[in-house]
């Protein structure tokens, strides 16, 4: 049974100690914090959506990159041998440590072309003047593919690995080190510019009918 | 508002989700979020005890993770394993120390470090302390910012596995610490995931809060309905 929203939308309460509290009017850039506890409660994201749009397709183009080319690379006494990011989990597959390489599988590739592509269906939908309701689905579920994308790990991960085999033989880093590499900017630029509040603000409700009129609708009809 | 007062207390319902607030139907404890559809409480359901649980696993992983080889590296010499903290003393030389703290942050340092922050924070919880709330939450986002890079070990150990394979010669396979070690990120990310910071201010807010509740929540926010 869905319950029932509020006539005072700006009202809200801090997600990390649940104080009530009235969010803001911000202008594009400033923030607002819970009084109590300190947590960022939104960020007004400047022009977020074409940002996050182009930095979302340059990402698509860089996974598709990094999980295509080989990522490193060794010769040892005349013999080569490469790595793809795939190639990590195939490994321990074969090694019989099923688990371990879903977890690998999950977090390197899966997770973030989900998020990627959770992103970029998500701006494309919101560029419409009322994303119709498959935006917030996509957008409910995106937190959990960032939780478990560790791209900038995985980079960590394969610098010491680099490292450590750089003493035994000689190390080749490949064409997708670099494209993950610039990958994690990217997703760090994804972050600084999305702004999920002003898509939320919008889209259309689950419970169809329920959605109560915006700030600006309201004030046109002279009803607030 | 002088008195700190919850959404709780008002009998409103947050949306971790989309940050929607809305009142659940007389009555009802449970409802779905009419933005987002997400499933509605006042308070993650049972997050002491799932926090808990997970904690305790990760506990009981953690001690194989630490004791049992993650890697097992096959030369002309023979075969040859190493456990995290070997790997880290391993990595230790003029050139690699960095890196050799760097895992030795991530593999070890953090999810102990981990463990016993979310153990303070349940004990905290459940004894109702109102001391060092700021503290507190404060200890719950680093544990929630930092907890991802633990992985690091997980990466290190695939990546070499699948990069030296040059049989006869030298081969490297991962080994029985590995699944441990995973194991403990992944329930420490849980534990995390499952608990509920909201709960380091119920106390406080209680207190706060005028006591008979005589003061009807929807005269003071103006809620419609």
């Amino acid at each position: 049974m869905y319950n029932q929203p509020l006539s005072d939308h700006a009202l809200i309460a801090c997600p990390h100690c649940d104080l009530l509290q009235r969010l803001p009017a911000l202008v594009p850039g400033a923030s607002a914090r819970c009084p109590r506890c300190d947590k960022e409660l939104w960020r007004h994201r400047e022009d977020s959506l074409n940002r996050t749009l182009a930095l979302g397709i340059a990402a698509a183009l860089l996974f598709v990159i990094a999980n295509s080319v080989p990522m490193l690379g060794l010769t040892v006494v005349g013999r080569q041998a490469f790595t793809t990011v795939f190639g990590g989990f195939l490994q321990l597959w074969q090694d019989n440590e099923e688990i371990v390489a879903g977890l690998v599988l999950f977090a390197a590739v899966i997770a973030p072309g989900l998020q990627i592509a959770f992103v970029l269906a998500i701006v494309l939908g919101a560029h419409r003047e009322r994303p119709p309701r498959w935006v917030g689905t996509l957008l409910r579920h995106l937190p959990t593919t960032r939780t478990w994308s560790m791209i900038e790990v995985m980079m960590l991960g394969v610098l010491v690995a680099l490292i450590k085999i750089a003493e035994l033989a000689t190390v080749i880093p490949g064409a997708a080190l670099f494209a993950l590499a610039a990958l994690v900017f990217v997703f760090a630029g994804i972050q600084a510019c999305f702004d999920r509040h002003e898509v939320w603000e919008r889209v259309e409700w689950a419970e169809a009918g329920a959605r109560p009129a915006a700030a600006g609708e309201r004030l046109a009809e002279g009803t607030s | 508002m002088s008195a700190a007062l919850t959404a709780m207390q008002h009998g409103l319902q947050s949306c971790e989700t989309c940050g929607l607030l809305s009142r659940p139907a007389p009555g009802e404890d449970e409802g779905r979020c009419p933005r987002c559809d997400e499933v509605l409480e006042f308070r993650k359901p049972a997050s002491i005890q799932r926090t808990w649980a997970f904690l305790i696993g990760a506990a009981v992983c953690y001690i194989p993770a630490n004791l049992l080889p993650v890697l097992t590296t096959t030369t002309a010499a023979g075969p040859e394993s190493d456990t995290i903290l070997q790997g880290v003393v391993l990595l230790w030389s003029p050139t690699g120390w960095p890196l050799s703290l760097i895992v030795l942050f991530a593999s070890i340092m953090i999810p102990s470090a981990k463990i016993l922050a979310l153990a303070y924070l349940l004990i905290t919880v459940q004894r109702g302390s109102v001391a060092n709330n700021e503290q507190r939450i404060r200890l719950y986002r680093t544990v929630d910012l930092i907890g991802r890079w633990s992985m690091v070990d997980v990466f290190v150990d695939a990546f070499t596995a699948a990069l030296v394979q040059l049989q006869p010669l030298m081969s490297v396979r991962p080994a029985a610490g590995l699944f441990f070690f995973a194991a403990v990120v992944v329930l420490t990310m849980l534990a995390v995931e499952s608990f509920d910071p909201r709960l380091i201010w119920d106390s406080v807010s209680s207190r706060e809060a005028p006591a008979n509740g005589s003061l009807s929540p929807r005269e003071r926010v103006g809620v419609r309905g």
